[in-house]
């Protein structure tokens, strides 16, 4: 099974997390067009590579960021959201 | 044939006497013999019959991968099918079998298969099964010849205890390298976990001595070390049976699982000694020469009289002196190489055999293995080189082959090590490894006792370097091997065959070759037509050899033919290891106990389990029910709601995280008012609807549907994550108790047990109140989802039972009834309010269900509101309606009945039922806008018969909502 790292609770076994897809930024409601609109909820881009995703630690609700390669589903770095700014 | 005298290192207690049966035949044994090495010694050499042709089958590796030695074992309790005669240690009292025979052992019934042998080509079962008019006959057929041995269906359930483990390394082997590895990270200060699938450690180092002493005592002096060791930990009789990410082992021991996370891992496993194969190769008295020195060291059983030795490397020259030693009456030793290996420990051991007088011939080239009349190995014909071609032949009891290895890698393969094919061992060795995991010993092609406690002992430092325990370091390679340990193709084709590669299958060479002439010839395909690896031993001692077959007939080398894929369980592994207790929760309410006691009949709804109707004597489910619906619609009724979603909402942001999450408005919501909430996904499908109750400026109260509960809470989460809202949300799901009053006299009823003004004026209809009702703290929401005035209660969990009771009392007097979920059901539907998932499905859309009240298009955002915009300018794709049969009907549809539009499928049924209330039969369906636009439904009920029903607008009962605002009668 493999470990992931929640930023708050370190590391954990996987089964204690649940994924909340991939972190997008939707359109502007108000200007978008109708086919930009639709291609944000319908249309999800499966290229392999390093996706940035929504993951909850469900035992204590922690919500973060995961950085992580879909083509190794190899996990990098975790970090809560919204990142915060470099210094 | 016999036992020796005490053996130095000996596992069995000769003071313990085990007294079993065989076939009938009453045995004798010591504690710490195994089932095989106790026949053995009595000299029983036919263990069983073999899968396909029932040829007798004797002792083959003792190394847990004599499938042809499975026994069935009727203990005093229960009959275990299967059982691994090789290894698994003996009991008294057993009646021990041959699995699948007819008539037993020595007079199989079935041994008739062995001269059909040319009707049973290579994907036979392929070919038989292939028409579908002979299909029946032959699987009748097969299911009665083939399988092992038979399941007590009347066993007791055992439980098998799983485990959770931790480690630093963990080491897989404790043979002469995986001790040295273990030793060397523990005294480094790493935390370790050696584990090995034998009763003891040690591994070949104890049993592969060559008539010397040395190598045990430098076993047993590592053995003392690791013993030694605080930091290191010993599991024995445990096999690994899986490699998962990120360092993750299943080990089986037993009667238990271990889930074992280690921050790195040493894989020692070792190599699997290989048969040659020729004509007889699987004669009982034929076996590896490892399998005869582990019968001699770890059970002083000597397996045969006279015999010679097959070999073609200094592991076979080993076995040699062994035999010499122990009084077996060698024969010859047969080298199937041109000329005895350069290496120094062969040299002197050729000298030794010569000065024994012991004939040692080279080129041999096996041609056959014959019978005696009792059915064990009785000669041994081949030719030799300088001999002119002639045939030799030796009267032989036993013979022994040590001709190669196949490395023990399957762990290494699902961790994700890549191999390489190297020519100076024949095998495959770890080319690259994942960070974290490591190989030492045979696996990693190193053969010679201190060679490999060299390699261990560097891998050890290595693993435990990574984890910062003594210096970081890359791992030394290991020496070049100074002689081959495996020879390159110990293949020996016979004209008439049964030269078996694989004896779990009875796989012959002329199998392979039929199988790559029909173009399975990739060793995945090869696999799967001809099933080689496929049998209990998993291609332990088959899978090389057939490679190499591969490699000839193909052209190619080895290399780049590629293995098959290893994949978990490495080994097979009880299923009452892996079956066992669901790990899903069946969730109760705070008043399950009072529900049992008044007679309820449980259905589950989502995770938890509800009331459906309370059972009363005399009268049927659908009688029940109706009295139910009828003390709300009448008097007043009392029903459980506690596993509604309740969550608390604060923050300064509160309002507008409601205002976006919702389709109504929230921001003009007023303290102490509750509202309809209605959820959408992205696209404007329906995900949820609840109740929203405002407590103060910042802070909310409200509900979710049963199911949704868990999910939607931690979607919450995200969502306030996302848009960076200052809310904070608290899920009070398990921790409050609700309680649905419902009825005309719900008022008069709850007026005894409150202070609090229930008038219309002091709590109209939709509003929220705190109150203490029968001294709990409460809130109270005026609600109608049953459409009858009612409250709905919500308290701490733990004074759930005692409202609940209060309320009963209070309402004896008007006749107060507890109702179920049916009831419920269908007072709702009555009311024409639908049940998201039930009346919707995961393509309907806000604008499908006739709720236009319910969403505000001009708030400036919500979820699902753009999606819904492009679905206002687009026809509908479907409706949700009423409909109502005539109270005449005899004929009812049920839920997920088809709605018929000219012969075409144009919608579906999602709720129906009779009501008693309007005596008829009333229900919602999801239509085509042409069919809701019509005045009837035609619905096809069962057995294809079809029905029309009357469009009707819900609500069907009580249109303008008036009993749900106004006081009743009392």
């Amino acid at each position: 099974m493999k470990l992931m790292t929640c930023p708050i609770n370190g590391p954990r076994a996987i089964s204690e997390f649940i994924c909340g897809g991939e972190l997008r930024a939707p359109p502007d409601p108000q200007a978008a067009d109708d086919a930009l609109w639709a291609d944000y909820v319908f249309n999800r881009d499966s290229l392999p590579g390093v996706k940035q995703e929504w993951w909850c630690h469900t035992p204590s609700g922690v919500w973060f960021i995961a950085e992580r390669d879909t083509a190794t589903d190899t996990i990098g770095r975790t970090y809560l959201y919204p990142p915060a700014m470099p210094a | 044939m016999s036992r020796l005298p005490h053996i130095n290192g000996e596992r069995i207690d000769r003071s313990r006497t085990v007294e079993f049966s065989f076939e009938g035949r009453r045995c004798q044994g010591f504690h710490g013999d195994t089932i095989s090495s106790a026949l053995a010694a009595g000299g029983v050499r036919i263990l069983g019959r073999s899968f396909k042709y029932h040829r007798p089958r004797g002792l083959l590796s003792a190394a847990n991968h004599d499938v042809n030695a499975l026994v069935q074992v009727r203990r005093a309790d229960r009959s275990v099918p299967n059982v691994r005669a090789d290894v698994v240690p003996v009991e008294s009292g057993w009646d021990i079998s041959a699995v699948n025979t007819r008539g037993g052992l020595a007079a199989d019934r079935l041994a008739v298969l062995n001269h059909l042998a040319p009707f049973l080509p290579v994907g036979f079962y392929y070919k038989a099964f292939h028409s579908k008019r002979w299909f029946p006959r032959w699987e009748r057929m097969f299911r009665r010849l083939s399988g092992l041995g038979s399941v007590d269906l009347h066993a007791q359930r055992q439980a098998t205890a799983k485990r959770y483990d931790f480690c630093d390394v963990l080491v897989l082997g404790a043979g002469p390298s995986g001790l040295a590895a273990a030793v060397a990270a523990a005294q480094q200060g790493a935390s370790v976990l050696l584990v090995d699938e034998n009763p003891a450690a040690g591994g070949s180092g104890w049993y592969a001595r060559g008539a010397q002493d040395h190598g045990a005592e430098q076993t047993s002096a590592l053995i003392a070390l690791a013993l030694a060791q605080p930091r290191l930990r010993v599991m024995l009789n445990t096999y690994a049976a899986g490699y998962y990410a990120d360092h993750w082992v299943a080990l089986v021991a037993n009667d238990s699982m271990v889930k074992v996370r280690a921050r790195t891992l040493i894989i020692a496993q070792g190599a699997y000694e290989q048969p040659a194969v020729f004509r007889g190769n699987d004669l009982p008295g034929v076996m590896l020469a490892s399998a005869a020195q582990r019968l001699l060291y770890h059970q002083a059983v000597l397996s045969a009289r006279r015999i010679a030795v097959l070999t073609a490397n200094s592991e076979g020259y080993a076995a040699a002196l062994d035999a010499l030693a122990h009084g077996v009456e060698l024969a010859a030793v047969l080298d199937l190489r041109a000329a005895p290996a350069p290496a120094a420990r062969s040299r002197v051991a050729c000298d030794e055999l010569a000065r024994r007088g012991v004939p040692l011939h080279f080129g041999v080239q096996p041609i056959q293995a014959t019978a005696q009349s009792n059915g064990e190995l009785g000669r041994f014909q081949y030719q030799a080189a300088g001999n002119a071609g002639a045939r030799q032949q030796l009267e032989l009891d036993g013979l022994w082959m040590s001709v190669g290895f196949a490395p023990a890698n399957a762990l290494l393969h699902q961790a994700g090590a890549r191999l390489s094919y190297e020519r100076s061992v024949e095998q495959f060795v770890p080319a690259q490894l994942p960070r974290g995991v490591y190989a030492c010993g045979k696996v990693n092609g190193v053969y010679g006792l201190a060679q490999r406690i060299e390699d261990g002992r560097d891998a050890g430092a290595a693993a435990a370097g990574l984890l910062g325990f003594g210096e970081a370091r890359e791992r030394t390679p290991a020496a070049p091997a100074d002689e081959c340990p495996t020879h390159p193709y110990p293949i020996f084709a016979h004209p008439k065959g049964k030269e078996f590669v694989d004896f779990d299958e009875d796989l012959q060479i002329r199998d392979i070759e039929n199988a790559c002439q029909e173009g399975f010839d990739s060793s995945e395909l090869l696999k799967r037509f001809s099933t080689i690896g496929m049998g209990p031993s998993q291609g332990k001692h088959s899978q090389m050899n057939a490679l190499r077959i591969l490699s000839r007939i193909r052209g190619e080398p080895i290399e780049r033919l590629g293995t098959t894929t290893a994949r978990p369980m490495f080994h097979p592994v009880p299923l009452s290891h892996l079956a066992g207790r669901g790990f899903t929760p069946e969730r109760r309410t705070a008043l399950d106990a009072e529900h049992e006691a008044l007679g309820a009949v449980w259905m589950p709804a989502g995770n938890w389990r509800r009331p459906e109707y309370y059972r009363i004597a005399g009268k049927s489910r659908e009688q029940a029910i109706a009295d139910e619906i009828g003390a709300v619609r009448t008097r007043v009724g009392l029903i459980d709601v506690g596993t509604l979603g309740k969550i608390e909402l604060h923050g300064p942001d509160a309002a507008e995280f409601l205002e976006r999450v919702y389709t109504a408005r929230f921001a003009n919501l007023k303290v102490g008012m509750t509202r309809y909430a209605l959820m959408l996904d992205e696209a404007g499908v329906v995900l949820d609807d609840g109740v929203v109750g405002r407590l103060g400026a910042e802070s909310f109260y409200f509900t979710t549907t049963t199911g949704n509960s868990a999910t939607l809470f931690r979607e919450f989460g995200r969502l306030a994550t996302w848009w960076r809202l200052s809310v904070g949300l608290v899920n009070l799901t398990g921790h409050y108790a609700a309680l649905n009053l419902a009825g005309p006299a719900s008022r008069a009823v709850l007026r005894e047990h409150t202070g609090l003004d229930l008038e219309d004026a002091a709590f109209p209809y939709l509003g929220l109140r705190e109150a203490t009702v029968a001294g709990a703290p409460c809130r109270i929401l005026r609600v109608g989802f049953v459409g009858e005035l009612g409250y709905e209660i919500h308290l701490p969990a733990e004074q759930g039972l005692g409202l609940w009771r209060a309320l009963l009392g209070a309402g004896a007097l008007f006749g107060i009834q507890p109702f179920g979920v049916e009831a419920q059901r269908m007072l709702r539907l009555e009311k024409g309010h639908l049940i998201v998932g039930q009346d919707t499905d995961g393509l309907t859309n806000a604008l499908e269900i006739d709720a236009p009240w319910a969403l505000k298009m001009d708030k400036p955002f919500f979820v699902g509101q753009r999606s819904l915009r492009i679905l206002q300018r687009q026809p509908r794709r479907q409706l949700l309606v009423g409909f109502s049969l005539p109270p005449e009907a005899a004929q009812r549809p049920k839920e997920c009945h088809l709605v018929l539009d000219d012969g075409q499928i144009a919608g579906r049924v999602t709720s129906v039922g009779y009501s008693p209330t309007l005596a008829r039969c009333i229900g919602l369906a999801l239509v085509s806008p042409k069919v809701a636009a019509g005045k009837r439904l035609r619905i096809r009920i069962e057995r294809g018969e079809e029905i029309d029903a009357e469009l009707t607008r819900p609500p069907f009962y009580d249109p303008a909502g008036e009993r749900q605002r106004l006081p009743g009668p009392a």
